[in-house]
């Protein structure tokens, strides 16, 4: 479970920095009248649909640091048989780049006000999303094909549970994406794209981060890397 | 997140909401069923919520039944016996408790008590009570599907909740079980966010975060941990769902069964009880987080007096909060796990202790010296305090790995959890709904049913729980539907359990006379009038009672001051609601 308290704590320390800033000090009942600092309810200036994401990525950031706390205690068993990584994945994380790429281009090109270059950006990141989604089907057809099945051993079981999980969150956003597609296609100004483009950019940046951290787990550097830490530990 | 919106100074709500910011629904569905108020939601969720908790109490009564008259209840299997147990429990911690404090109580009181009109997403918040209402009916539908319910115990520890053995196990009983779990996650993520960016974003002028009431506090900090803990059990249910349909080994081991060797091989239970419990101790607190909150305001709203030591209030909350996800382990102290291990973990389940014994005595000095009315909410309200001490400091013994290696899995430790979570929020969610009722209908409750439900329940929740601790003590296991002949056993626990189930019977009775206040006040109350408990917050100073669409009148109220000027010298009535502008402040008392 070290994993997820690892992220547990680092969410707790930025809840406690935050915390910190907001005057948790004073003493309320000897103050009356409106607070007339700025802004007068503290409360943050960022749009709320972008605070409401943030805080549904750290929610998902639980569940996958729970997921990989799981890995990790289940591959200290005896049984545990790792099975060859399809070589198809880097070509997938080479797509889910530059679906990224292609969505903070997006929204550069709303800032600026480039109706076109937002909606082939938009484009191209849902394009190369779905190449992403079809290059991971592929790559469970290519190990089912070398004869490893779910139930075969928990190594290859957890790398059909993660992908599919990490799949399902990508289905997610594109369902996001596609709507902001459709818009940027109908509307002939920039003005109303702005704030989805950035969600969505923001979205596939954090699933991004997640699917490095699970593609390092599934090829077996995070184990590494854990083990280092440990015998530099002791 | 940096701030990059380029115009973020205009989303600081303005002085005055343009009519066409909130939503208006145009018919009768989209008023009153697909509703995208607050209000009108948290009347969905507590709805729902309190009719399966209703099933919930029937299922303990037949449970009852069955403990104290084993031969005349011989139709109650021990296997139905077995689902009766596994349902009231999940019943009552997750669709009953969690539903009813964050989205009855959250939906509600939020958007009222921080000033605003409406929850910041309020589709997503429709969707979330849908999808709540949507995990119900799935678990209903396991009574009525071939094999019943599962029968795993609320814990649905592996290997036996997916072996043959159990009820349920190998049917369609656990399966529909951890998709309900599943359903309940999503839906309950969907309000949670909500009551998160609602209390961040959606606070009127002037009310800063140390002038928010307590129960926004509780509530807020809650919904914050359940976001945290409530993916640890959907990981749980996901990967259990793999072992049970796909027959993968995540949890299960090799394991002879009817004389069959399972497929499945190498898979480690305790995994599932670690990722359980990660969820499951600050679920006890993901309950007892809002209670706290409710419980301050009722305290210091009927004692005509301010609560004492707010800000030490506050930080306990947000201490209780943090340090419950490092207790986790203490449910596993028979698990076979590392001496050192439960040392840890018994050392953090005594530091949390120190703030909750901080809120206790917080309470206690609000009360001293008090304008105590004895009012039907502050009557639960002390309750609670009574039973959430006596059921604290049984969960002191059993957090000491010695005390709990003899008490566990004995009646004693569910005598503990009935108490310390059971019976306890229970009392705060009744002191809230005598509290609130007025807010929600423009009617009080009758006062004799009222008092009538407050003695029975009370008492009778004595009656039931503290002889279970005796026969806990004596050694009697908890989950077994009949004692038999057994040497250690005394037969003076036979008749207890008679006693405890007679006692049971009386309570569940007056439960039925709260619901039919419910209903009948809903027509022949007492008119209440905007602001019948003289109280402080916004949710009192609406444009009416109950509330319109959009809560507030025209413009939304500025706050001046803290929630809790009650009893102030020198001002004209003994209570300035958080809106007054007048001068006088509890600093002039000196």
């Amino acid at each position: 479970m070290t994993v997820v308290l690892v992220f547990v704590l680092a969410v707790m320390a930025v809840a406690g920095w935050w915390l910190a800033r907001q005057r948790l000090m004073s003493r309320p009942w000897l103050e009356v009248g409106p607070v007339t600092a700025h802004p007068e309810t503290e409360a943050p200036l960022t749009h709320p649909a972008k605070i409401g994401l943030g805080v549904f990525l750290v929610v998902v950031g639980a569940l996958f640091a729970l997921f990989i706390s799981a890995y990790f205690m289940r591959m200290a068993y005896a049984d545990w048989q790792p099975a060859p990584v399809p070589r198809l994945l880097w070509l997938n994380t080479g797509m889910l780049v530059l679906a990224s790429a292609a969505l903070q281009c997006g929204v550069h090109a709303a800032h600026k006000g480039q109706l076109t270059n937002l909606r082939l950006a938009l484009l191209a990141g849902g394009l190369a999303s779905l190449a992403f989604l079809g290059g991971q089907l592929l790559a469970w057809r290519d190990l089912a094909a070398q004869g490893y099945y779910a139930t075969d051993n928990p190594a290859v079981s957890f790398f059909y549970l993660l992908t599919a999980m990490h799949g399902l969150h990508i289905v997610g956003g594109l369902v996001a994406l596609g709507r902001t597609n459709l818009r940027a296609w109908r509307t002939v100004r920039t003005e109303g794209l702005t704030l989805s483009t950035e969600l969505c950019a923001m979205y596939w940046h954090v699933l991004l981060v997640v699917w490095f951290v699970l593609f390092s787990v599934l090829m077996g550097w995070a184990a590494e890397f854990i083990d280092i830490c440990r015998r530099l530990l002791s | 997140m940096v701030d990059v919106t380029p115009h973020g100074a205009d989303l600081i709500p303005p002085a005055e909401v343009a009519e066409v910011e909130l939503y208006h629904p145009h018919s009768w569905w989209t008023k009153y069923v697909f509703s995208q108020d607050a209000k009108v939601i948290a009347i969905q969720y507590a709805g729902t919520a309190l009719a399966i908790g209703f099933v919930a109490l029937v299922l303990s009564w037949l449970m009852r039944l069955k403990l104290a008259f084993p031969e005349a209840f011989a139709f109650i299997t021990p296997e139905a016996y077995y689902q009766f147990m596994t349902i009231h429990g999940m019943i009552m911690v997750i669709y009953l408790l969690t539903a009813v404090f964050l989205g009855g109580f959250g939906n509600y009181l939020i958007p009222l008590m921080v000033g605003a009109r409406d929850m910041v997403f309020p589709y997503v918040n429709m969707l979330s009570y849908w999808i709540y209402l949507f995990a119900v009916l799935v678990l209903v539908a396991s009574f009525f599907a071939p094999g019943g319910p599962t029968g795993a115990g609320w814990t649905l520890y592996p290997p036996q909740a997916i072996t043959s053995g159990t009820p349920g196990g190998q049917d369609w009983g656990i399966i529909l079980m951890l998709v309900s779990l599943i359903l309940f996650i999503i839906g309950f993520t969907m309000g949670g966010l909500n009551y998160v960016v609602t209390v961040l974003q959606g606070r009127t002028r002037g009310m800063t975060l140390m002038r928010l009431p307590l129960t926004v506090w509780g509530i807020f900090t809650a919904t914050v941990m359940a976001l945290l803990a409530f993916p640890a059990l959907f990981v749980a249910c996901v990967m259990m769902l793999f072992d049970r349909i796909v027959g993968t080994s995540f949890f299960m081991p090799a394991i002879v069964e009817m004389g069959q060797l399972s497929t499945t091989s190498g898979g480690s239970p305790i995994l599932f009880q670690h990722l359980f419990w990660f969820f499951g101790h600050p679920e006890v607190y993901i309950v007892a987080l809002p209670a706290f909150g409710i419980v301050s305001d009722l305290i210091s709203t009927h004692a005509r007096k301010n609560i004492f030591g707010y800000r030490m209030m506050v930080w306990a909350i947000v201490g209780i909060g943090a340090l419950s996800f490092v207790v986790w382990a203490h449910h596993m102290y028979v698990s076979g796990m590392h001496p050192y291990f439960g040392f840890f973990f018994a050392t953090t389940t005594l530091i949390i202790a120190v703030p909750t014994a901080l809120k206790v005595y917080n309470w206690i000095l609000t009360l001293w010296r008090g304008d105590i009315h004895l009012t039907i909410p502050m009557l639960f309200a002390l309750a609670f305090i009574v039973t959430f001490v006596n059921g604290g400091l049984t969960g002191l013994f059993l957090g000491n790995v010695v005390v709990d290696v003899p008490l566990s899995d004995t009646m004693f430790v569910v005598a503990h959890f009935h108490m310390v979570m059971g019976v306890a929020p229970i009392l705060v969610v009744f002191g809230a709904i005598y509290h609130w009722y007025p807010k929600i209908t423009g009617r009080m409750l009758n006062e004799a049913m009222g008092r009538f439900h407050f003695w029975v329940t009370f008492v009778g929740a004595y009656l039931i729980f503290f002889p279970m601790h005796y026969i806990g003590l004596v050694g009697v296991p908890r989950r077994y539907p009949e004692l038999g002949d057994t040497a250690f056993v005394p037969a003076s626990v036979q008749t207890l359990n008679e006693f405890i189930t007679i006692a049971a019977l009386t309570v569940g009775f007056a439960q039925l006379v709260f619901l039919f206040n419910l209903f009948w006040s809903l027509r022949n109350g007492r008119q209440a009038g905007d602001n019948p408990w003289r109280a402080t917050t916004l949710e009192w100073q609406t444009a009416g009672t109950p509330p319109p669409h959009g809560n507030f009148a025209k413009e939304l109220p500025v706050v001046y001051r803290w929630a809790y000027d009650y009893s102030v010298p020198g001002a004209p009535e003994d209570f300035i609601p958080q809106n007054d502008p007048g001068p006088v402040t509890q600093g002039d008392r000196a």
